[in-house]
């Protein structure tokens, strides 16, 4: 297990004033909270965030945390000191963490201050005793998956109370239908795949939230689809007809004559299935030929020299 | 894991596009009472169709989504409902820009 340092994480110095801490939470918070932040790492160090404050913004804790010793540093091979917290109470309930979701602390915090297990779930917000939680979690899908539609398995951590109230995880594996035509960021929902119902209540719901895995060349937009495609200067002046690939499979494209570099082309109906079906839109990318022999040199030369063509005209020079 | 629950194959729904909630459901999903939704309601963030009477209510799917996000922001950020409403309206704004600049990079 590795050492956290806490204070390295908040971004305090360890004499800090619980003001001080405070408001590094705060101003760390709103930076990485998964709602707001497009960092990439946003919901690890968001629960990081959370872990170092439910430690340092409690004075017992953190006069226990800092018993363990200055001389720790972070990552370093963790097992707490046998009675590292005697004389210390620790008056447990968190009330971090987004909506319900049973996520732990690190194994660090756990080792130290307990699990936060029994009672952190229940919160008596509920009045629905009987029937059991929905679920939320993510499913990373292909393009052609939302085209096609397919199957997919994924595997969820559940976590689970024990007899004695401690808090398991168990690797459940489901296979799921991707309906055809789902959107980036739309949820599944499936009935009866959340937690298990109490006293005989029913199951409650699993949401997925759907989510592209990056495409080599299309770039999605709801249900419309964006491709560049690389075209010959001769192809955009005097046009042509191009294959040019579908999610559906290979296509005919015609080209314009005298088109523009950055021209967009819409094919109707040929992005993701639905009603309506989205669109795919091709935006035409002129690619030079290299100058790198002698013929094509010459060739430019010709140009330069037979076509009367100023690029910057519109700038009057 | 059994095998049985490898077998089988599950089938949803989308939720934006073929659910609708009630108060009631939504609540569950969200883990919190009604009370707080009807918080949201009041505040403008979920707009449900249907009646007056809350029993009528019906949220689409999406409403599923805000209502996360602004009870989320209400329990971490410890902003209250018109923060967290005015939040949500950014964000949108934020997302709807980012889209019209990928589309305007792509051109």
């Amino acid at each position: 297990m590795e050492f956290k340092d806490y204070y390295q994480i908040m971004g305090v110095k360890k004499d800090a004033t619980q003001d001080e801490i405070k408001r590094a939470y705060r101003k760390l918070a709103r930076k990485y909270h998964p709602d707001v932040s497009k960092e990439p790492d946003a919901e690890t160090r968001f629960k990081e965030i959370g872990e170092a404050y439910e430690v340092l913004k409690d004075p017992e804790k953190r006069a226990a945390y800092d018993q363990l010793g200055a001389n720790w540093k972070a990552g370093q091979d963790f097992h707490p000191p046998p009675d590292w917290d005697a004389g210390f109470e620790f008056s447990g309930g968190a009330g971090f963490g987004g909506g319900g979701d049973a996520e732990a602390f690190s194994d660090f915090f756990e080792s130290l201050f307990g699990q936060r297990g029994a009672g952190f779930r229940s919160s008596g917000r509920r009045s629905y005793s009987a029937r059991g939680e929905d679920h939320h979690a993510k499913i990373l899908i292909d393009l052609d998956d939302a085209f096609e539609g397919a199957t997919r398995s994924i595997v969820l951590q559940v976590p689970e109370l024990d007899a004695e109230g401690r808090v398991h995880t168990r690797k459940r594996t489901l296979n799921v239908r991707i309906p055809k035509g789902v959107k980036q960021g739309q949820h599944i929902r499936l009935a009866g795949q959340g937690a298990p119902g109490m006293g005989g209540g029913p199951a409650g719901d699993l949401y997925l939230e759907v989510e592209f895995r990056p495409h080599p060349f299309y770039h999605v937009e709801g249900r419309d689809l964006y491709l560049d495609l690389p075209v010959a200067p001769w192809e955009a002046a005097l046009g042509a007809t191009v294959k040019i690939p579908t999610p559906g499979g290979q296509v005919d494209l015609k080209i314009p004559a005298g088109s523009a570099q950055g021209r967009k082309l819409r094919l109707k109906g040929r992005g993701i299935p639905g009603r309506p079906p989205g669109d795919l839109y091709v935006v035409l990318q002129i690619a030079l030929p290299p100058a790198d022999t002698e013929k094509a040199k010459e060739f430019y030369r010709r140009m330069q020299q037979e076509l009367d063509f100023n690029p910057r005209k519109h700038l009057g020079v | 894991m059994t095998h049985r629950e490898l077998q089988e194959i599950l089938s949803g729904h989308i939720l934006e596009e073929e659910v609708q909630l009630t108060l009631g459901e939504l609540s569950r999903s969200c883990a919190v009472q009604a009370v707080h939704i009807m918080e949201l309601v009041e505040e403008g963030i979920l707009e449900p169709r249907g009646g007056r009477d809350p029993l009528e209510w019906r949220f689409s799917g999406d409403s599923l989504r805000r209502a996360r996000t602004a009870l989320r922001l209400q329990q971490d950020l410890d902003v209250n409902l018109s923060g967290a409403a005015l939040i949500i309206d950014l964000l949108d704004q934020v997302e709807q820009l980012r889209r019209q600049l990928r589309l305007l990079q792509r051109c």
